[in-house]
């Protein structure tokens, strides 16, 4: 079915429901590499109003990639509650940005609505949106999720301890950890990047974060990134697993080349819940997502790559994640030229994630080819932390000297904690107080050179 | 205490001989202090001349004929940093006319043997995403190489430098120079602390279209990384077993565990 919208005496058509998106689609370098982007200024607007008058029922009937031939569609339709659709069936998009940014849909509505929305939907939504609606509407949305603490209450604001080493030292990432705590961070996990997914170098470093955090009691859980069927074979020699983690993608293509397939991510699912190792909750698996990487893959089938983005959220819905992560400036200036565009892209994944019921973090980064620097990653830290943001990144110095790129420091959390009065994680919270790391509001205060912390290495 | 002095310094600076990461800063507040701050945008703004500098492909070019080498000046589709940032693909082909120029240039060169190849190897020098790291270590790397290269007497192709070039631009020049084995040299993306490292990507019977999985990488050459004299002997030791084996890639490089894999590829 094609789509018109007509300016004064201009009359624009679009093909199918996947042209249209990618030609509502507000301006990136990944969709023009594709082949997708809007023509002109004005063919994207007379897009996104054509968009508009589309009602949110036809996502349903209209899939943008065929059903026969994608798993990921096939679990966007066969999951989709639409019990918990009904407040919007008879919206238009259009009408849906209207009621979400209006009193009606309330913290208590978007939580109950979740399972009824479709990424498509929320993808559509999005690209009418203003970076300020997406700061609102996310901000009321509120996704709790638990293992060793409880992530995503409001008013708190969780860090991922991300103590990457260029030869996966255990002494060189312990000694970013060791920082990094007395920074008050690390309550939302602490998780390494390993160089080599070399299965005796994971399970030594998840040994070591295991020890670590037992010997100090810290209310957090490890994780070594690598892939899963590393972390499965780990699990099954008894290694110390807490979270299993994945990078994902919204197309069943975009997954194969990651590796993975949902019959995969279903085993590791059951085996990570099979082991009970969260005392507070079941939520055990961790995912990183990010704009562009179906495209990298040739993977997109004409789809572009903000809604790509969203149908990779109902991949991860499936298995109630503690932690979701966009990682969006990491894949560089081919998908997201500069400053402007990985802002715009970080707060359309949070939105995105959010209303699908994800608890949403972002990875603030960027690499130096890209037209970004410091102060576009602090306008996307502010913006992301008024947004209710679950969790960001903190690396020391924001230079991950492993992965070379920058990312969020642990002075950056401190900012964002201390601007906006977010506190960490409760448990953990409570855990800096009694360790004299931070005083009440989980800021930090000066610290002994014989703290306790600083023993791990001596 | 300096009473002017209102950082809080973080007393576990020993723990900085674990590990390069910015660690034990001290905090103004909770900010970073002003010495700090400034050490990052100077690693940043190094980086970011380092993406922007355009190869003095004049000089470049003396250097290399200075070894004996014939050189051949070719660009990509690129024809602005610009659009090579954002156009991964017209990177990795030529520029028409000068598509056009080299093959003309291979109708006047001897034909090709009807079995094999009319020359060994073909050097492909481009910019990449950091032209610095050429002229750090390109040439040094190049002197270290012919000496073992003419003793196997390999036959060399000219050189080819090439401007706004990515890794699978030398598919498409050793393809149509019509060489067994082609090997890239090209600027890394610059980290903050190195700002000046090139990659050696090298490619068995090269021709356009193939992918990332069919080359061997060394990377991290650099004065202060993988020195260019171990880099040429590597890069020697890579050329002769793809020949031998007729291949190169995955199934290469597991026999090389020595070689550093943590590449970063510029496309």
């Amino acid at each position: 079915m094609s789509y018109r919208c007509t300016l004064g005496n201009r009359r624009y058509t679009f093909s199918d429901l996947k042209t249209l998106l990618a030609k509502a689609s507000p301006a990136r370098s990944g969709d023009v590499l594709a082949g997708l982007a809007a023509e002109s200024a004005e063919q994207r607007v007379a897009a996104q109003f054509a968009l508009a008058d589309v009602p949110l029922q036809t996502f349903l009937t209209e899939t943008i990639i065929p059903y026969e031939s994608d798993e990921v569609t096939r679990l966007i339709i066969d999951d989709h509650d639409r019990q918990a659709f009904e407040p919007v069936r008879h919206l238009t998009v259009g009408d849906f940005r209207d009621w979400l940014l209006s009193d009606a849909a309330t913290t208590e509505v978007l939580t109950d609505l979740a399972p009824g929305l479709t990424p498509e939907m929320v993808a559509a939504v999005c690209k009418l949106m203003r970076l300020q609606d997406l700061v609102l509407v996310a901000h009321k949305c509120r996704v709790v999720t638990r293992f060793r603490g409880t992530i995503g209450l409001p008013g708190r604001l969780s860090t991922r301890l991300q103590p990457n080493h260029p030869t996966d030292d255990p002494k060189g990432v312990a000694a970013s950890i060791v920082d990094g705590l007395l920074y008050g961070n690390g309550d939302a996990v602490i998780g390494v990047n390993p160089v080599s997914d070399n299965l005796s170098a994971v399970i030594r470093l998840l040994e070591m974060l295991d020890t670590l955090r037992e010997r100090y009691h810290i209310p957090t859980q490890t994780c070594v990134l690598s892939h899963i069927t590393t972390t499965l074979e780990a699990i099954r020699r008894g290694a110390p697993v807490d979270l299993v983690f994945q990078s994902i993608g919204g197309t069943e293509k975009c997954n194969a080349s990651f590796g993975v397939s949902l019959a995969m991510l279903d085993e590791a699912y059951q085996a990570a819940t099979e082991m009970k190792r969260g005392p507070l909750g079941e939520n055990c698996m961790y995912f990183e997502t990010g704009q562009g990487s179906a495209l990298s893959a040739a993977a997109h089938g004409g789809v572009d790559q903000q809604t790509c983005e969203a149908r990779a959220y109902a991949v991860a819905r499936r298995y109630r994640p503690l932690l979701v992560n966009t990682v969006v400036g990491f894949i560089g200036p081919e998908y997201l030229y500069d400053g402007k565009q990985i802002i715009r892209a970080g707060l359309e994944d949070h939105f995105c994630g959010k209303l699908l019921g994800l608890p949403m973090g972002c990875d603030v980064c960027y690499t130096n080819h890209a037209e970004a620097d410091q102060d576009d990653m602090d306008t996307l830290l502010t913006l992301l932390g008024a947004a209710g943001g679950t969790f960001i990144m903190g690396v020391p110095g924001a230079d991950d000297i492993m992965l070379n790129y920058q990312s969020t420091s642990f002075h950056d959390a401190l900012y964002l904690r201390s601007l906006l009065k977010l506190r960490p994680a409760p448990e953990f919270e409570d855990w800096l107080i009694e360790m004299d790391i931070a005083g009440e509001g989980g800021l930090p205060i000066p610290v002994d050179a014989r703290h306790r912390l600083l023993e791990y290495l001596a | 205490m300096d009473k002017h002095d209102l950082r809080v310094r973080d007393p576990w600076e020993d723990l900085k001989r674990y590990t390069d990461a910015r660690i034990a800063m001290g905090r103004c507040g909770v900010s970073l202090p002003t010495r700090h701050h400034l050490d990052f945008q100077l690693a940043h703004a190094r980086a970011r001349d380092a993406v922007h500098h355009s190869l003095d492909g004049d000089e470049v070019q003396l250097a290399f004929e200075s070894l004996g080498m014939t050189v051949i000046r070719l660009r990509s589709a690129a024809e602005s940093r610009a659009t090579y940032l954002q156009r991964p693909d017209l990177g990795r082909k030529l520029l028409a006319e000068d598509a056009r120029t080299l093959s003309a240039m291979v109708e006047n060169l001897q034909p090709a043997p009807a079995e094999g190849h009319r020359f060994d190897l073909v050097l492909v020098v481009a910019d990449g995403l950091c032209a610095q790291a050429v002229e750090a270590s390109a040439t040094e790397l190049i002197r270290e190489l012919l000496p073992m290269a003419n003793e196997a007497g390999w036959r060399l192709a000219p050189l080819a430098l090439v401007e706004q070039g990515r890794v699978a631009i030398g598919d498409e020049i050793g393809g149509t120079l019509g060489a067994e084995v082609v090997a890239v040299l090209i600027g890394e993306r610059p980290g903050l602390s190195s700002p000046d490292s090139l990659g050696i990507y090298l490619t068995y019977a090269p021709c356009p279209g193939l992918t990332d999985e069919r080359r061997n990488c060394i990377s991290n050459v650099r004065p202060a990384g993988l020195l260019p004299a171990l880099a040429a002997e590597k890069l020697f030791y890579l050329v002769a077993e793809a020949r031998r084996r007729k291949l190169s890639g995955v199934e290469l490089k597991d026999e090389l565990p020595q070689l550093q894999e943590n590449l970063i590829l510029p496309g």
